[in-house]
Formats: structure tokens, C-alpha cells, sequence
């Protein structure tokens, strides 16, 4: 080995080369996005000739994958941190329910938004309960919750659609500061906030010990049981955010609302290479899970195709993201490098 | 430092760091020189056992084994990344004995019996099996040849029957369906030549009690066919009149012509059941076809010892008397350990010696809150301590066995490993601090001569001995009092072990309470200011470092019921 061999910037290489990764993946599904568009324009050339339609529909896009993105997050915060979360539509449904009663209606705005909150985020926090302190394994308990959670849900609406009267809560939906629907205002923010909690804060910290491993985690004196029960409070706090962003755009709440939203969100999270074992994830890289299903479903919506072959679609296009993911997209930085 | 580290250890812009090679290579060439360097200064342990009593020469004894020579290995190797776990390995087993080996944890025989099992694949060396040369190439292949190995942790499948474990992958069928009634039958054949009809071939395995599990997997064996039973440490498991069953079906065995290879670390047991011994030493062969029977104890401790280079210790330093920092009182655990009572004082260094299974481990996590003590206490610097998250704010840390599955974090990198215990401390309201845990960071990993350097790496990328340090870096973080260290060399290579253990001794004098485990005898003894010897759940001696040797703390550690007097008086006046 000659003298000259060692540049001293070398030691910061593999940290840019962790970063390239996750970015990497994410330019992955920027990808598919775009592959997703174009598609579009080539089967309807009309409507892509229309600007004032393409800035309309791609708002339409966002506004749609609001509320499941919002879901998104808390369910990537779970999943990182070694658990599943089931109940996220049942939660979503339940808190929706809750604060639409009309015994809650007459409290106004802030009454409905503070009772769709307060609901989601205690359920979730039953999960947690049991899930920490019960040592039940998260996918049981919150399969129970699940089905507890919309009974209870249909109980409370007596399976009536409950119609929002209150205009604050209606208006969310229709209102667009600096011409952007707010509730994609509100995505953008729990997304930040999101990233911020993950990345930057002691919490996000923890949850990644407790999800990479556990034992390693407990015995650096890390409370492994309370933040476990924390990330479940804490997918529930963004359950009630949702039901309060998907009452305002139904203007009504139902017990079958948030339909297979779970599943939604954890293919989002995975696509968006969150490891199912707990320990690696992204919140940018849910994000764009989330966008790619909406735009999936958008695409199929313009095309007046069936929601069967969307489904379809759906589940190759999950199937696909795990398979690059098994193969490990090290291989694939390598072939991008040269 | 008494160790020269090589400083382009880190140099070489060598780009994938995500092989585990790489980390191994860049570790293994300082662990040479390194030794090689530091055998002639060595000032720590008097290493008085002669490691080169010559082995007499294999087969010199012809005749006196009951059969013809089945299984013979000539200067067998096998290495791994920088271990070399078997470095030249003599075996000679015949026909109908029951062949014993003998040797300290890493001395290889775990190493050697995958080997035979088809697990390894040996790099060196020849095996003839039968006259043939034999190189399985998977554990099926072994066991069709007719080598059956039963390991300490039973592979049986604990909701199968006995009759469906003992044929398990070679199932007898019919047009694919299973033969239940002809495999109850042939099992019942199997287990009546145990000596074991009574067992039903249709319980659950679940059912049966540690013994029963152990002639299930016995009966595997004979449905192979098996000519070679080898077998790990099967009385570990066992209750004392389990162990004379044991050794009545072995005894059956034999006299059917098929050969066992025994081990065990009870030198008693060898005296009754064995023929003859292999010792093993650092992956050698230091002894071949001694008889079992009459051999005297020394004669088979010190060929186990009889340490060269392996362990190089820092030279003690005086101690000095302060009151303890840790006070262990009374602490039990109902099946683990029981009436433990210990202490250790600030820049002290207290060793505990035991086998795996004597709870030591177990005692070391009580102490530490990870465990819920069933009875006595722990205070630290007076105050007590009763779980984890107390026992770090009030100063202990713990490096425990397993590094990978307890301690790290694998996919992140060193200083987020590094500051696991401690990240909270450089937050700001809840913000973490990452410059000032990469700057820290940064500090202790030049204090421990951690290679690479270079913080940001994930950790899978470094070797044993460097992911060690990471663990134990940690608690330097922190204003640790008290750190607790189990295993701390397990698979870190030698050069990176005498590294290690300036490190803890460096520790020791800033006025850090160490308390080590290890199975290690040496190692203890080379690091402890005082030695605590556990035998079963027990602290049986308990002794200044200088005032006890090896063979003692082995024989200890072994038999118990000897003493040191016992072995002396064996020795001729």
C-alpha cells in the first residue's frame, strides 16, 4: 500500500452512502410516480392538454392521499418501533362516530375536533396498554381492536350515516389557502412533524432501538414497555386527525368509514422501505407509498376502469416493492454508482 | 498502552464497508504482530503450565481399545474469519469405546464436532470414517454415513411424537402417506434396545422430562443406523440418577460395537464412562488416548491449560483498600443462582469463574435490575437498586453476553450505538444533540482505539473485538461506577482481547467498579484484583486473584467436590 492512498475525507463515505440509499429508494418511487403520469397523459392526451385541469387533478391527487397519508405516519412510527397496528381504520371509524353524535355536534368545531382526538388517541392507547403491559403481540390485540372498535363504532351510530351540520367542520375540506386544499396543508404538517419526531428527537430515537432491538434497547436502560404504548397513543392521535379530515370531506361520519385503511397504510409504509421487523424506516418513503396508491387510484378513476384491476394492481405493485427489497438495493447503488 | 497499534488501521481507503470481511481483515493482521511482540514482556499472569507437553504419539497404545480404529483425524483445521478454531486436531476412535473430549470453552470441540457433523467443513487436515476419507457435505450426508450427533440443545420438534422425532426426514411412507403403525413399532424396537420399552412411542415430546428428550434423540441416532454417537455435555441436562441411566445405555451402545464420543467438563464422569481421552487445547490436540481411568487429574488439567500467548495482561497494579461501591446481599433466583452476596469497590476488579449453566450470567443481569431478584438486595453507593432504568441513572452500565442480539443495534452507526444510554443526556428539550454525540462519540472511540474510526459506520461493518468496544464505550459515555462485563472476549480475536483488557483495566484505575464474568479461567484470573468461583447457582470460593491458580479455579469450576488439597495429595511426595 503506497502513502498516497488514504484522503482524509474518506471517513465520511459510508454515512453519505446510508443517506444515497433511502434516497435512492425514494427516487425509486419518484419513479413509478412519473411512470404513473405518463401513463396517464398517454391515455388521455386530452386531459393532460388542459394546464388548468393537470394543476386540479394533482391537487385532487394529494387531497385524496391526505387522510391515509396522515394514518401513514403514525403506522410507520408503530412499524419501526417492532409493532403492527391493525385498528387504524376501526380507530378512524370510531373517532369519526364519536365526535359526530349530535350530543358532540352541539359542541361546536372545537368540541368535535377535540372529541375525534381524545377517542383516537385513547384508543390507541388501550393497544398500547395491552400490548405493553398485557404482552399481547401487537397483531392480536389489534386485530381485537379492530373488530371491537367498528362494532362499537355501529353501535354508537346505530349503522346510520351521521351528517356533519356543523360548516367549520365542513369548510376544512373546501378551503384552499394559497390555492391548496388545507387538508393537504395538514398532511404537509404532520409529515414534518413526523420527520422531525423520527429524526430529530429523543423519541424518534428510542423508537428505533426498541424496534432494531429491543433487549439492547431495555438494557441501556431505555423504558421499552412505555414506549411501546406511546407509538400505539400515538398512531391512535393520528387516527383522530384523519376522521376529523375524512368527516369534513364526507360532511358525515360512519362505522364503515376508513375502509382497509391498515392495509393501506402498512403497504404504504413498506413500499416506502419501512423494514415489517421493526428498526429501519422512512417518513418520506411513506409518503410516496401513499402517493403512489392514490395516483394509482386517480389514473384508474380518469380512465373509467374498474376498481377490481385497480386492486389488482395494487397488490403487484406491493408484491414488487418487497421483492427490490429482498434483493437489497445495495446491489442496485452499486450499479447506479458506475 | 503497552500495545503498538498499528495507525493505518484505518487508513486505507479500502471502499465497501459493508462487508464483514473487510472489518475482519483490517483487524486480523495488528492481532499477529501483536502477540508475537508482547509473549517475551508479558508481565501480567505467571503462566506456569508447560503448554508443550508433547502428546504421545497417537495409537502407541495398540490393543488396548476394545475395536478396530472407525474415525481418525490427522492435523484437522478450521478456521474462521481471524479465529482459527481448530489448528491441527489428532483423533483416533474405535469400534465400541467411549471416547472422551476434554478442553476449556474454545478449545475447540464444539468446533470439531460440527465438523463431523457435516455443520463445518474442515480446511485441512484428513478424516478417514471407516477407511474411506469423509467430507460431509451437509448433516444429512453425516448421519447417512452413519455419524449421529446429539447436542446440548436437544433438536428435537417438541409437538411431534417420539416415534415421529426419531424418524424425522426419513420418515417411513407409503405412496406419501405416513406409516404411524410400522413407525410405532420400529421406534418401540429402537427404545427397547435403549433399555427404555416403557417410553410410548405416540407422547408428545413436550411431555417427556429433559432425560426421556435425551433417549429420543438417542433413538434418532439408532434409526440412522448410527456407528459414531457423538455426544455434547449430555449429563449437563441431567439429575444425578439420570446420569447413571445415561450411562447404562451408553454402556449398551458400546457393547453393540457402536463407538460414542463423549463431552463433558466433569471430570468424574469421565473416570466412570470413558476409555480413553483426547485432550484439546486452542484448537490442538495437546493430548491423544490417554486412559481414562487412570490418568491423574493434573496431568489432565495442565494439559488443558498450559497457556502461551493467548492471554496477555496488562501488569497489575496494586490495589488499594476503599469501601465498596456495590453491595450484593443474599440475591436468589429459584432455579438460577441462590445466596449470592458480593461487593465491589470503586477501581476494583472482581472476577467471577464459572461454567456456562452456573448461573453466573444470570446473577450478573439480577444485579444489574434486568432480572426481578426473588430474594435479597442490590445497593449501589448506598442506594438500592430494582430495575434497569434506575440501575443506569444511578452509574452501572452492562455489557452483556451476547453483543449482537442484546446490546446493538446493528444497521446504525457507532455513535448512535455508542450513546444508546445516553442520548437522552445530550438532547435539548427532546431534540437530539447528533454533532455532540459524534463528538463524543469520536473521543472515547480514540480512547479505546477503535478501528475504524470513522463514527458514522454501522456497526455490522466491525469486527467482534471493535463491536465490543463499542459496548463498553458506551458506559464510558456516562459517568459509569459500576460496569458489568459478561463474556467480554467471546469471539473477539487475540490481538483485540489484549487490547480489551487495557481497557478495562484503564477503567479500573479512573476509579470504575468492574465486575467480570467469564468462563474463561485465565482471563479471569489475569484481570481480577479478586476471584469468586460459582458452581451450580452457588459462590463456592471466593479469594484474592494472587492467592489462587488456575488449576485450582478449574478444578473448582469442574468437579467441586474436589479440592485443591485432593489434587495435591494425588500427586506423588
Amino acid at each position: 500500500m503506497t502513502t498516497q492512498t488514504a484522503p482524509p475525507e474518506a471517513p465520511t463515505k459510508p454515512e453519505r452512502r446510508k443517506l444515497d440509499e433511502n434516497a435512492l429508494r425514494n427516487l425509486g418511487l419518484v419513479g413509478v410516480l412519473i411512470l404513473l403520469i405518463i401513463v396517464g397523459i398517454i391515455t388521455k392526451p386530452d386531459l393532460y392538454s388542459d394546464p388548468t385541469w393537470v394543476k386540479n387533478n394533482f391537487l385532487t391527487i394529494l387531497q385524496q392521499a391526505s387522510a391515509i397519508g396522515v394514518v401513514t405516519v403514525g403506522m410507520t412510527f408503530v412499524i419501526i418501533g417492532g409493532g403492527i397496528d391493525l385498528s387504524v381504520g376501526a380507530i378512524v371509524a370510531i373517532a369519526g362516530v364519536w365526535s359526530t353524535t349530535l350530543a358532540t355536534q352541539s359542541y361546536g368545531a372545537g368540541g368535535m375536533i377535540f372529541t375525534a382526538i381524545i377517542v383516537g388517541t385513547v384508543v390507541g392507547l388501550i393497544n398500547g396498554v395491552l400490548i405493553a403491559y398485557g404482552k399481547l403481540v401487537s397483531f392480536i390485540a389489534t386485530l381485537a381492536m379492530m373488530v371491537a372498535a367498528r362494532g362499537l363504532a355501529a353501535q354508537i351510530s346505530g349503522k346510520q350515516t351521521q351528517i356533519s351540520t356543523n360548516s367549520t367542520i365542513n369548510d376544512i375540506a373546501s378551503t384552499r389557502p394559497l390555492g391548496i386544499p388545507l387538508l393537504v396543508w395538514i398532511l404537509a404538517v404532520v409529515v414534518i412533524a413526523g420527520w422531525v419526531l423520527l429524526n430529530r428527537t429523543t423519541f424518534g430515537r428510542r423508537t428505533v432501538a426498541v424496534g432494531g432491538n429491543p433487549e439492547a434497547a431495555r438494557l441501556a436502560g431505555i423504558n421499552v414497555k412505555r414506549h411501546t404504548m406511546l407509538l400505539f397513543a400515538l398512531s391512535g392521535l393520528c387516527c383522530g386527525i384523519a376522521a376529523i379530515m375524512l368527516t369534513s370531506q364526507a360532511t358525515s361520519a360512519q362505522a364503515a368509514m376508513a375502509n382497509l385503511y391498515e392495509l393501506d397504510a402498512i403497504a404504504a409504509a413498506i413500499i416506502g422501505g419501512t423494514l415489517l421487523s421493526g428498526g429501519r424506516g422512512t417518513i418520506v418513503g411513506a409518503l410516496f407509498g401513499v402517493l403512489v396508491f392514490s395516483t394509482i387510484t386517480n389514473l384508474f378513476a380518469i380512465n373509467n376502469l374498474p376498481t377490481e384491476v385497480q386492486n389488482m394492481v395494487k397488490g403487484g405493485i406491493i408484491v414488487a416493492a418487497v421483492l427490490i427489497q429482498q434483493f437489497r438495493f445495495q446491489s442496485l447503488t452499486q450499479l447506479f454508482k458506475r | 498502552m503497552t500495545i503498538p497499534t498499528p495507525r493505518d488501521g484505518h487508513a486505507p481507503a479500502d471502499p465497501p464497508p459493508t462487508t464483514a470481511s473487510s472489518a475482519t481483515a483490517e483487524s486480523a493482521p495488528p492481532a499477529e504482530t501483536m502477540t508475537r511482540s508482547d509473549t517475551t514482556e508479558n508481565g501480567g499472569l505467571a503462566l506456569k503450565t508447560g503448554g508443550d507437553v508433547p502428546a504421545p504419539p497417537a495409537g502407541d497404545d495398540g490393543g488396548d481399545g476394545p475395536g478396530d480404529v472407525v474415525l481418525r483425524l490427522t492435523d484437522v483445521v478450521k478456521t474462521f474469519p481471524g479465529v482459527r478454531a481448530l489448528d491441527g486436531v489428532q483423533l483416533e476412535v474405535r469400534a465400541g469405546e467411549v471416547h472422551c473430549l476434554l478442553g476449556q470453552n474454545g478449545a475447540g470441540k464444539s468446533t470439531l464436532i460440527k465438523t463431523l457433523a457435516g455443520v463445518h467443513h474442515a480446511d485441512g487436515g484428513e478424516i478417514t470414517w471407516l477407511g474411506q476419507p469423509f467430507a460431509p457435505a451437509t448433516p444429512q450426508a453425516a448421519m447417512r454415513a452413519g455419524i449421529a450427533t446429539i447436542y446440548q440443545e436437544l433438536d428435537l420438534v417438541d409437538d411431534l411424537s417420539v416415534a415421529e422425532n426419531a424418524f424425522l426426514g426419513h420418515e417411513d411412507t407409503r405412496f406419501g402417506f405416513t406409516r404411524r403403525r410400522s413407525t410405532a413399532q420400529k421406534t418401540r424396537e429402537i427404545l427397547s434396545r435403549l433399555g427404555h420399552p416403557e417410553i410410548p412411542p405416540r407422547t408428545a415430546v413436550r411431555d417427556l422430562p429433559a432425560a426421556g428428550k435425551q433417549i429420543v434423540s438417542m433413538a434418532r441416532a439408532l434409526s440412522h443406523d448410527a456407528k459414531l454417537i457423538v455426544m455434547d455435555e449430555p449429563s449437563a441436562v441431567l439429575a444425578h440418577d439420570e446420569v447413571e441411566n445415561l450411562f447404562r445405555i451408553i454402556q449398551g451402545l458400546t457393547s453393540q460395537g457402536i463407538a460414542v464420543i463423549y463431552i463433558s467438563h466433569r471430570l468424574e464422569e469421565i473416570r466412570e464412562i470413558g476409555d480413553r481421552v483426547t485432550v484439546l487445547k486452542d484448537g490442538r490436540t495437546t493430548a491423544a488416548n490417554l486412559p481414562a481411568r487412570t490418568t491423574p487429574t493434573r496431568d489432565l488439567v495442565s494439559r488443558m491449560t498450559g497457556r502461551t500467548i493467548e492471554y496477555v495482561f496488562p501488569p497489575r497494579r496494586p490495589a488499594e483498600k476503599r469501601e465498596p461501591l456495590l453491595v450484593v446481599e443474599g440475591l436468589s433466583r429459584k432455579g438460577e443462582f441462590a445466596d449470592a452476596s458480593l461487593t465491589v469497590a470503586p477501581g476494583e476488579i472482581v472476577g467471577i469463574a464459572g461454567l456456562v449453566g452456573s448461573g453466573r450470567s444470570e446473577l450478573l443481569e439480577t444485579i444489574f435490575g434486568a432480572r426481578r431478584a426473588d430474594s435479597g438486595t442490590v445497593t449501589l453507593d448506598g442506594q438500592r437498586i430494582t430495575g434497569v432504568g434506575r440501575a443506569v441513572r444511578k452509574g452501572m452500565g452492562m455489557a452483556p453476553e451476547e453483543r449482537k442480539s442484546q446490546a446493538l443495534l446493528l444497521d446504525e452507526p457507532i455513535y448512535k450505538n455508542m450513546t444508546l444510554a445516553s442520548f437522552s443526556g445530550f438532547a435539548k428539550v427532546g431534540f437530539t444533540d447528533a454533532g455532540g454525540e459524534r463528538k463524543a462519540a469520536e473521543k472515547t472511540a480514540d480512547l479505546l482505539e477503535l478501528r475504524p474510526r470513522d463514527v458514522t459506520r454501522p456497526v455490522r461493518t466491525l469486527s467482534g473485538g471493535n463491536q465490543q468496544k463499542v459496548v463498553v464505550g458506551r458506559w464510558l459515555l456516562d459517568d459509569t461506577k459500576l460496569l458489568l462485563l459478561d463474556e467480554p472476549t467471546r469471539g473477539v480475536d487475540v490481538g483485540a482481547r489484549a487490547e480489551l483488557y487495557q481497557v478495562i483495566q484503564d477503567l479500573a484505575e479512573r476509579g470504575v467498579g468492574v465486575l467480570l464474568v467469564s468462563s474463561e479461567v485465565p482471563e479471569v484470573l489475569g484481570l481480577a484484583d479478586r476471584v469468586l468461583v460459582m458452581r451450580e447457582g452457588r459462590i463456592i470460593r471466593e479469594a484474592p486473584a494472587p492467592e489462587i491458580d488456575e488449576d485450582t479455579v478449574l478444578d473448582l469450576v469442574m468437579s467441586g467436590s474436589l479440592t485443591t488439597e485432593s489434587i495435591l495429595e494425588g500427586e506423588p511426595a
